[in-house]
């Protein structure tokens, strides 16, 4: 009991995102490590104040419409030249250029499956409990509040709240596992 | 708010966050009124006549609608192409002017891409109808099967269908995924338990962590860099359903691109004949303004031209091939039977769109309204000519036959109209018709420019 933590880390409520975006390079710069940012909408600051790098996104969505392009020509191939051959008027089994429509469609349905895919995993969603929300006013981040999430699972946090405060935090809030 | 905002027109009050999450909100979490329940028990009629329709269809066949040889694609054959090419817009609003970081597309792309998803999940209905043995439609994709058989892969049906079912998952995981932040609005907003489970389940516990906004944006550049050159793909593919036949007025190279014109064309109609509506009756005229009105307006103009230039150069084809069947076949649009489908078509969708070079007219409302309805009517007049008119005289003229429609084939054209709108009135009831986070990010840079 006494080695489990009870809190999740510290939540800060900011009225703008420019003030969000100043408390993360602060904090950063303070040695803060463990970082949550959440936004009504995507703060492209914010990519560089959190050294946001690449993501999987990408590569996934390139993986997929690789599958589905090269696993449909094959899968026409193995038809309509292996398993079921059928001669009509003397045109070669392995018309690719007829094989290319399908080809193109799968290619595009696979790719945004991945895509799809790799941003649910990437972002661990769905994931219906979460400790942030158990701050009632982090309803206000979908809508337009500015969060702050510094992750502090034990210790004193007494500081890291008034330097929260000092950057213009409007709210400050312990997150509860 | 900065000047710059007014001046694009885009956002016509002084909108913060707040005002936007409170407005798009409130919308979705209201109770019903009295006009949404109206519309909502008028599209759910519809809907009926429409099943009760498919149950006759299953019960007796094709032979219920007045198609036969030579005219045996007629109205499921119009109404399939119809629908899928009002799907085009939304695609478009949402993928390429995304991808050319239009702004005003923030306030459309929501209900453009609700309108795409329903668009072609009715029409994908269609061909299956269409088929003698509709029960037997998954045949045409290749599975393990026990008879040991594989779909035709130099067929344009089989391209087709592949097509439609990319277009429908492509666009309905587009549509979802970009409304998970909006959702999730909605979840923090609900004050009733139902509703917050019933959003809660649909956000799928999104926080909107900057590292999430990340990849979403991510995805969502590529879904839109994905669903331009699929939304073009489609509608060739349907466009080779008649060229690859050897039917005077259908074999022609010049099909594909002229079914992506038309898909624009009626494409931007239907999203006017929604979004103006929309705008009046929920208020949301300070979100969809005037700009975007003439905007869509001007789109749907341009693709007009476009359209109209098709019409003449199949004339000018026709007699420049000099083939006998070609000429007899524009003879039979000018002069023949169906010439009067021939002239709705000419008056709808090449006079009536002119009215939109008067900059006055694009930013009525009523007048666009009107002038988009005729669009609508009138694409759906030219599949008509393209079908009927290029199958009721084949190469025999012994063969020759005249298509008449039943009932039960108007039944089931406004039938599909009724689903379409029970689809869309329960989006507008429950989902966020806005992009709201992406209105906020306009407000964001519309702040502050640079």
């Amino acid at each position: 009991m006494a080695q489990e933590s009870k809190r999740y880390g510290c939540m800060a409520f900011f009225e703008t995102p420019e003030a969000l975006v100043h408390a993360v390079r602060t904090l950063r710069q303070a040695g803060y490590e463990g970082i949550e940012a959440f936004t009504p909408f995507p703060v492209e600051e914010l990519d560089e104040a959190m050294d946001i790098g690449g993501n999987t996104i990408p590569l996934a969505t390139f993986v997929g419409g690789a599958i589905g392009f090269v696993g449909m020509l094959a899968m026409q191939y193995i038809a309509a030249v292996l398993h079921y051959p059928i001669r009509v008027g003397g045109r070669p089994f392995a018309s690719w250029p007829a094989f290319i429509p399908s080809a193109l469609e799968v290619t595009f349905l696979l790719a945004a499956v991945a895509g799809v895919l790799a941003l649910l995993a990437g972002n661990r969603l769905p994931k219906f409990y979460h400790p942030v929300f158990n701050v009632e006013q982090f309803e206000r981040a979908s809508q337009d509040g500015f969060v702050l999430v510094v992750r502090m699972e034990d210790g004193d946090a007494s500081r890291l709240r008034e330097m929260l405060q000092g950057l213009g935090a409007v709210q400050v809030d312990e997150v509860a596992v | 708010m900065s000047a710059s905002l007014q001046d694009e027109h885009l956002l016509t009050r002084e909108h913060t966050y707040t005002s936007l999450s409170d407005k798009v909100g409130e919308l979705a979490l209201r109770p019903n009124g009295r006009l949404w329940f109206i519309a909502f028990v008028g599209s759910l009629l519809l809907t009926l006549l429409f099943v009760a329709g498919g149950g006759e269809l299953l019960a007796k066949g094709v032979g219920i609608w007045g198609i036969n040889i030579p005219v045996a694609w007629a109205f499921a054959l119009i109404n399939y192409v119809w629908w899928i090419a009002i799907g085009m817009a939304g695609t478009f609003i949402s993928g390429a002017l995304y991808l050319a970081r239009q702004k005003w597309r923030s306030s459309l792309n929501r209900y453009a891409e609700a309108m795409t998803v329903f668009a072609v999940s009715v029409s994908g209905l269609f061909p299956i109808f269409h088929l003698g043995r509709p029960f037997f439609f998954y045949w045409v994709a290749p599975y393990p099967n026990r008879m040991a058989l594989w779909p035709q892969w130099r067929s344009s049906l089989v391209w087709d269908f592949l097509a439609i079912v990319a277009y429908l998952l492509v666009s309905i995981m587009f549509w979802y995924v970009g409304m998970l932040p909006d959702l999730g609005s909605l979840r923090d907003r609900a004050r009733t338990r139902g509703k917050q489970v019933f959003y809660g389940l649909l956000a799928l516990g999104w926080r909107g962590e900057a590292r999430h906004w990340k990849r979403f944006e991510t995805l969502n550049l590529l879904l839109a860099g994905l669903a331009v050159p699929l939304v073009f793909s489609v509608h060739s593919m349907v466009a080779l359903d008649f060229s690859e036949g050897a039917v005077p007025g259908w074999h022609s190279t010049m099909f594909p691109p002229f079914f992506v014109a038309g898909a624009f064309f009626s494409g931007f109609a239907m999203a006017l004949v929604l979004g103006i509506p929309l705008r009046r009756w929920l208020g949301l005229s300070d979100i969809i303004t005037l700009k975007h009105l003439d905007n869509l307006a001007k789109m749907m103009l341009a693709a007009g031209l476009f359209v109209a230039y098709n019409y003449a150069v199949e004339f000018f084809m026709a007699y420049y091939s000099g083939d006998p069947y070609e000429i007899a076949e524009v003879r039979d649009r000018l002069i023949g039977p169906y010439a009067w489908v021939f002239w709705t078509v000419v008056f709808c969708n090449v006079l009536t769109p002119l009215w939109l070079w008067s900059p006055r007219i694009r930013r009525k409302p009523a007048a666009l309204f009107a002038i988009a309805m005729l669009v609508l009517i009138g694409m759906w007049f030219e599949r008509f000519m393209l079908i009927v008119n290029s199958l009721f005289r084949p190469y025999l003229p012994s063969s020759w036959g005249m298509f008449y429609p039943t009932l039960w084939d108007l039944l089931f054209l406004f039938g599909s109209i009724g689903i379409f709108l029970l689809m869309f009135t329960l989006f507008v009831r429950w989902l966020p018709i806005v992009a709201t986070y992406e209105m906020r990010k306009l407000v964001h840079e519309l702040k502050e420019p640079g």
